[in-house]
């Protein structure tokens, strides 16, 4: 294995700007930031003409099943999908069966996570057996490291459980309470969003102000305790709105919104196929509209993919009797390319801050070298995009276990060419290294 | 046509098609001997996951009567409880050689997946909350056969739980589809959440809307709706709601009243009303099976005219 490589001929791009630049990475770390550098004997090079070099993208909401759902997807599998997507560090959500409430559990696959193609990193669970009930021991599962906490899936729907958890997590820096904010009785029996296509459809459905009540309460439970809230895949305008209002007072709250949240609609559901039915569901083109909105204003930080691999079995049912969730971490920087850059709706500058230093700052992931400038000394953790390059989606060609991604047969701009994780290739001209 | 699956595929010109054929077979039924040899050596097959009496009977009466062979996949008593899926079902079904399967299941949207399943042709009996398309034409045949062959005009009160009946969205799609005026009738909770695009208006008060109908049609309201707080109790909705002979006196006396059943005779619908010389409850069950046999003849006949 050399012990070096040259990215060459690529524009570097970051939070300080962007630079024609070869980058020269050494021992895991990014040693030398300059145009036409020269290769020392031995090193690896990895063209990147027409390619943009950006920090490795950051991940914080995937569901990489491991363990309990091993079919779907575990956490080796997850990684190689998600490396082909460009990302260098994901957050798996602690949904899984033993959910992820308990140290010994946590360090079994946080260990795992060290070992794969992507660093994989697991929020805890707020409450035990995300039943929220009682606190899971939130001290001892960041003292292993971990930053995020989440029922998610679930909804921490009892008050009282969320305001402690909040002044609990006081005394645990940089960690932070992430809600999926949806409240069970207003989404009962519910399928896909609430509305005219819900009506039409006769599917029952998931009102967007089962999200917007949770959040509103959230964040006033967030400003009394001065807890720091993040809301996972936001939906709904609303919502956006209440975190607008909530950033100008100062309360401490992050969110982020997921690829499909905005490249589609409730309108998808008319075809009652499953894959296009997720929670919290695909909303109104009002809510497309201001989620897309609030991204490039600034009020919504991150964008995260809610990866939720399902065995095909699971997906080829009735609608209403099919498991929520999409794949995501394959498509995510193309959607995100192809929906908000092309459409000139946002830099490709602001996507990537968005895919990467911002999501990596809110999950505390830049403290292990994820996100940061491309300058000397920082870890290599490293994307290398052609962000002109159109591709077509084929799910049967996904490196994922599962092939339920919503995006089947698009042509997409902006294609990972490379992906280097501490210094070590995890993928090459498109190809998973390992 | 391969499949009928929703009454929203359809537009007026193929409701009517549908409608004259169906007036053919009435004919048929009312021979001697009601049976054709239109479907010989074809199977039509009945997939029910949900309970029912009359749709399915309906479907293998109006299959017999066009000679076709029938099956009948009880799925209280099959390998679904065994937890085999709808998909591996369907397939299994398949293999032994079908021409149509007739569908009904809980879930909005099950016949449309079965359709992308398999070569046979899909009739949907009734898919959740979604669409229940053979109801709605039996529906409008019937009040047709007594209205001249348009609907033009023709104002009707769908009454009851439109929200979550899948009668109600096919037929008051049908019923438009033919120029009919509907208007929903139920309490704000039983009225679906969003009608944006929906040829429709909505009253709350039934006593106002009586005297200007020319149809009543009455749905059944569930039990089961008072646990989800949408109703206080079925007395109080009956009160409100409830189609009794004193508000049937004060309807128009060319007022019809319809009923898809199975219907609770007395506080929904008095039996006076049910029973009385406008009602056209009994004739929709009888044009049921002219008109499933007209759904399949269509899809799976050879298309031309029926001796």
């Amino acid at each position: 294995m050399p012990d070096a490589l040259v990215i060459r001929s690529g524009r570097v791009l970051d939070e300080t700007g962007e630079r024609m630049a070869d980058v020269l990475v050494r021992d895991g770390r990014i040693a030398e930031v300059a145009p036409g550098l020269d290769v020392p004997a031995g090193a690896r090079v990895l063209d990147a003409e027409g390619c943009v070099v950006s920090p490795g993208l950051v991940d914080i909401q995937v569901h990489f099943r491991e363990p309990g759902r091993e079919e779907a997807e575990t956490i080796e599998t997850g990684a190689r999908a998600a490396a082909l997507g460009g990302f260098t560090a994901v957050v798996a959500m602690p949904n899984t069966t033993p959910p992820l409430d308990d140290a010994k559990v946590m360090a079994a696959v946080l260990e795992r996570g060290r070992q794969v193609a992507c660093l994989v990193t697991f929020a805890g669970c707020i409450t035990q057996g995300r039943a929220g009930h009682e606190l899971a021991p939130l001290g001892e599962l960041y003292d292993l490291g971990v930053r995020v906490f989440t029922d998610d899936g679930d909804c921490v729907a009892d008050a009282n459980v969320m305001r402690r958890a909040f002044e609990y997590a006081l005394a645990l820096p940089g960690s932070v309470i992430a809600q999926h904010a949806e409240d069970p009785d207003l989404v009962a029996g519910g399928h896909m969003h609430e509305g005219e296509w819900s009506a039409k459809l006769g599917i029952p459905g998931r009102p967007a102000e089962a999200e917007s009540t949770i959040v509103a309460r959230d964040l006033a439970l967030a400003k009394l305790t001065g807890g720091r809230y993040h809301v996972l895949h936001m939906s709904a305008g609303a919502s956006a709105e209440l975190v607008r209002a909530a950033k100008a007072e100062g309360i401490r709250v992050t969110c982020e919104v997921s690829p499909q949240h905005l490249a589609l609609t409730d309108a998808a559901c008319a075809s009652f196929d499953p894959v296009f039915k997720m929670n919290p569901p695909l909303r109104s083109e009002a809510d497309v509209a201001a989620l897309t909105a609030a991204l490039a204003d600034g009020t919504i930080d991150a964008i995260a993919t809610d990866h939720a691999p399902h065995a095909p079995e699971t997906k080829e049912r009735p609608f209403e009797e099919a498991p929520p969730g999409m794949l995501g971490v394959e498509t995510a920087v193309a959607v995100a390319i192809t929906k908000l850059v092309d459409t000139g709706v946002m830099t490709l500058a602001q996507v990537l801050g968005a895919l990467s230093w911002r999501p990596a700052r809110i999950a505390g992931l830049d403290a292990a070298g994820h996100g940061l400038p491309v300058v000397a000394g920082n870890p290599a953790n490293l994307c290398v995009l052609d962000p002109a390059a159109r591709w077509v989606v084929s799910p049967d060609r996904l490196a994922s276990r599962s092939r339920n991604t919503p995006f089947a047969g698009w042509k997409l701009s902006g294609r990972v060419r490379h992906t280097v994780l501490y210094g070590q290739p995890t993928v090459l001209d498109h190809e998973a290294q390992a | 046509m391969k499949h009928l699956l929703s009454i929203e595929d359809l537009d007026r010109a193929a409701v009517e098609a549908l409608l004259d054929q169906s007036d053919a077979f009435l004919d048929v039924l009312a021979r001697d001997i009601p049976k054709v040899p239109a479907l010989r050596g074809k199977t039509v097959v009945s997939l029910f996951y949900e309970e029912s009496t009359r749709t399915r009977l309906s479907f293998e009466t109006a299959a017999k009567r066009l000679s076709a062979d029938t099956m009948s996949f009880a799925v209280g008593s099959s390998s679904v409880k065994k937890g085999e899926s709808l998909l591996d079902t369907v397939k299994t079904i398949e293999a032994m050689g079908i021409d149509a399967m007739v569908v009904r299941h809980h879930a909005a949207g099950a016949p449309h997946r079965v359709a992308q399943w398999i070569d046979a042709s899909v009739i949907n009996a009734g898919d959740g909350r979604h669409e229940h398309p053979t109801q709605a034409l039996l529906d409008a045949f019937t009040l047709r056969r007594h209205r001249g062959p348009s609907l033009d005009g023709c104002r009707v009160a769908i009454i009851g739980d439109i929200r979550n009946s899948r009668v109600a969205r096919s037929t008051m799609l049908c019923f438009t589809r033919l120029g009919a005026r509907v208007t929903f009738v139920a309490p704000p909770t039983l009225i679906p959440e969003r009608l944006d695009g929906w040829p429709v208006t909505v009253a709350h008060d039934l006593d106002d809307v009586l005297g200007e109908i020319d149809v009543a049609y009455v749905l059944r309201v569930q039990e089961e709706r008072l646990g989800q707080a949408l109703l206080p109790t079925l007395r109080e909705y009956y009160a409100r709601y409830g189609l009794t002979a004193e508000r049937a006196a004060r309807m128009k006396p060319d007022t019809f009243v319809m009923h898809p059943g199975p219907m609770i005779r007395g506080p929904e619908i008095a039996t006076e009303v049910v029973d009385g010389p406008r009602s056209l409850v009994r004739e929709q069950v009888t044009n049921g099976v002219a008109v499933r046999m007209a759904v399949l003849w269509s899809l799976i006949g050879s298309g031309g005219h029926v001796a």
